[in-house]
């Protein structure tokens, strides 16, 4: 176990000498490198020429004939750059008209007194347990009523409203001393002012905590767009992936599904190898949402 | 901290308030206006798509359609018998129970001895936790168009390294009996590094002094593990354990893309079933009975989640 030795410096003198906490660590440094082969697979397969031939699709040692052709083939392919268009409406969509909504409400709970105010939390906090895809079917012939089947817009609307986003916001809200409201109301600053001037500036982190969770989870929905979208070029980047990997299925082109799914998750891999702490820490408060 | 403070009246202090009852809830009213227009654009969307879509799932449940283009008719509990004889729902929901014990018990056991493994902060460890938390930032959807090719008969990841230690290449995906199997690894490998997070949170809440005092006392790893973390850790528990089991009625995606419920339904879940209903034989009844089974049996989950959010201390 002398390899690790240096990572355990910091531990209490007394555990130093123990053997158990090295092989969960060895396992661990294990099954991390396990977990790591799919995303190998998929860049190595993406680089890997066709002529290599099927039988060493799943070969993990680079191809030494690397090529881009199996991106040209998927970008042609599968009209990825409409489905990223489509993508990209849809989350920047739903996250603005949820930054008003859960700004409003939230400042409501954190800083108002009114009657109702527990059973309408309570309201709120319901929109918690009933997880919003087993409304599917209800929400559906809404959508349909409404007149916004096969539109970006039905896709986005049952979002708009975040019971999650309004408690990270009240939380967020009530942090903050009430003496610089009061300074601001002295000097005649109305609601609407001292939300934007006061509240929401000192709520930055909150709000970019809510905007990694809201993005990351409406780029990979799949189920609600999937029954809401019909047309080829409204389907967002999920639907547009799997119905490519049926086409690319058919035909053996592994090369071209790896490629396809690389620039599906590209965006969301590069953010967060950016902001890691800050992905990190949002999803740790996304434990309800 | 108290989850809402009670509205303030002013006016009522003084007066007797049976006489004013009226006076009373008017004042109330007005002086809680400005809250209301604010909770109000929250409270449309929540109205159409949460309770408006309670209110209509227990509608639909009740009402039948002979042809997509019949007038709907009452048909009381009728729905309700259909799906629960419907063998492709009680399938279902065994497949789904599997999958719920299936998925969660390994995901949450990886999740605890990542945690322990990667609680101190450094180089190494952030390169690893950032490794088993990729999983979770890819859709699912990714994750089957990868898993299509590792599970692939023969020439796919899986039975060119391991396959070929085995007498008989498994069908993955093709074999009724490991079908559901292959999906429960796919969903573990996405959702460990998730839960991982929890318990590196929960064992910062670890009193270190006491951990100290313990293995002064001769305490082993294992014997810390037992009576200190674990212990400790309890709330995390219970959370992580409810997510999953959400997650496992939810989080479906690879069925859709990887099987469509088969072979012979074997990876047939419940909120599979609930679509097939619905876009594929139009049966808004059925679905609808489906969903509202599902919702019940998740309220007991609910009252289960209000206990972990009060220990959270209300927050979310």
């Amino acid at each position: 176990m002398r390899p690790f030795d240096a990572l355990f410096k910091d531990a209490p003198l007394a555990t130093r000498g123990e053997i158990t906490p090295k092989l969960g660590f060895a396992l661990t440094v294990l099954l991390a490198i396990v977990w790591l082969i799919p995303f190998l697979w998929m860049g190595v397969a993406t680089l890997r020429p066709a002529s290599d031939g099927i039988n060493t699709m799943a070969e993990l040692m680079p191809s030494l004939k690397p090529t881009l052709d199996n991106i040209r083939d998927a970008w042609e392919i599968g009209d990825f750059p409409r489905y990223t268009l489509n993508t990209t409406i849809i989350c920047t969509g739903i996250l603005l008209v949820q930054f008003v909504t859960i700004t409003l409400a939230g400042f409501a709970f954190a800083r108002l007194a009114f009657a109702g105010k527990t059973l309408i939390f309570y309201l709120f906090l319901m929109q918690l347990m009933l997880v919003p895809v087993l409304l599917i079917v209800p929400n559906l012939s809404l959508v349909a009523q409404l007149g916004l089947y096969d539109t970006l817009a039905g896709v986005m609307m049952p979002f708009f409203a975040s019971a999650f986003g309004t408690f990270l916001m009240r939380q967020a809200f009530e942090a903050i001393p009430t003496e610089l409201e009061d300074a601001a109301l002295i000097d005649g600053a109305s609601l609407f002012q001292r939300i934007r001037h006061i509240y929401v500036p000192l709520s930055m982190p909150s709000f970019s905590a809510f905007a990694i969770i809201s993005v990351t989870s409406h780029w990979n929905d799949f189920l609600w767009p999937l029954m809401v979208i019909n047309s080829p070029d409204k389907r967002p980047l999920t639907v547009g992936l799997s119905v490519f990997t049926k086409t690319a299925e058919g035909t053996q082109a592994w090369g071209t599904i790896a490629a396809g799914t690389l620039m599906v998750i590209a965006p969301l891999l590069i953010t967060f190898l950016i902001f890691q702490k800050r992905f990190i820490s949002s999803f740790v408060t996304s434990g309800i949402k | 901290m108290s989850l809402a403070e009670p509205a303030a009246l002013p006016v009522t202090t003084s007066a007797p308030p049976r006489l004013h009852i009226l006076k009373r809830f008017t004042t109330g009213f007005k002086t809680s206006l400005p809250a209301y227009l604010l909770l109000l654009p929250s409270l449309i969307f929540l109205a159409l798509f949460t309770y408006g879509a309670m209110g209509r799932v227990l509608v639909d449940a009740l009402y039948q359609r002979a042809t997509p283009k019949a007038p709907v008719r009452f048909v009381g509990l009728d729905n309700i018998n259909a799906v629960l004889a419907d063998p492709a729902f009680t399938g279902a929901v065994v497949n789904n129970l599997i999958y719920a014990v299936g998925t969660a018990i390994p995901s949450i056991t990886l999740a605890l001895l990542f945690a322990l493994a990667l609680s101190r902060t450094n180089a190494v460890t952030s390169v690893l936790r950032a490794a088993l938390f990729l999983p979770v930032l890819i859709p699912m959807v990714a994750a089957s168009a990868l898993f299509l090719f590792i599970f692939l008969p023969n020439v796919g990841l899986l039975d060119y390294y391991i396959g070929r230690l085995l007498p008989v290449l498994p069908n993955w995906l093709g074999d009724s009996d490991i079908a559901l199997y292959a999906i429960m690894i796919i969903t573990i490998w996405k959702n460990a590094g998730y839960y991982m997070l929890f318990f590196l949170a929960g064992l910062q809440a670890v009193p270190e002094d006491v951990m100290e005092a313990a293995h002064l006392d001769g305490a082993g790893p294992f014997q810390r593990l037992r009576y200190i973390i674990l212990p400790e850790l309890k709330p995390t528990f219970l959370f992580v354990t409810v997510i999953a089991t959400l997650n496992a009625v939810t989080q479906v995606d690879h069925v859709f893309v990887l099987t469509q419920g088969g072979p012979s339904n074997a990876t047939n879940l419940v909120l599979f079933y609930i679509y097939q209903q619905a876009v594929e034989h139009y049966d808004i009844g059925k679905a609808s009975a489906a969903t509202l089974l599902t919702l019940a049996a998740l309220m007991g989950l609910t009252a289960l989640s209000f206990r972990t959010m009060a220990n959270r201390e209300g927050g979310a």
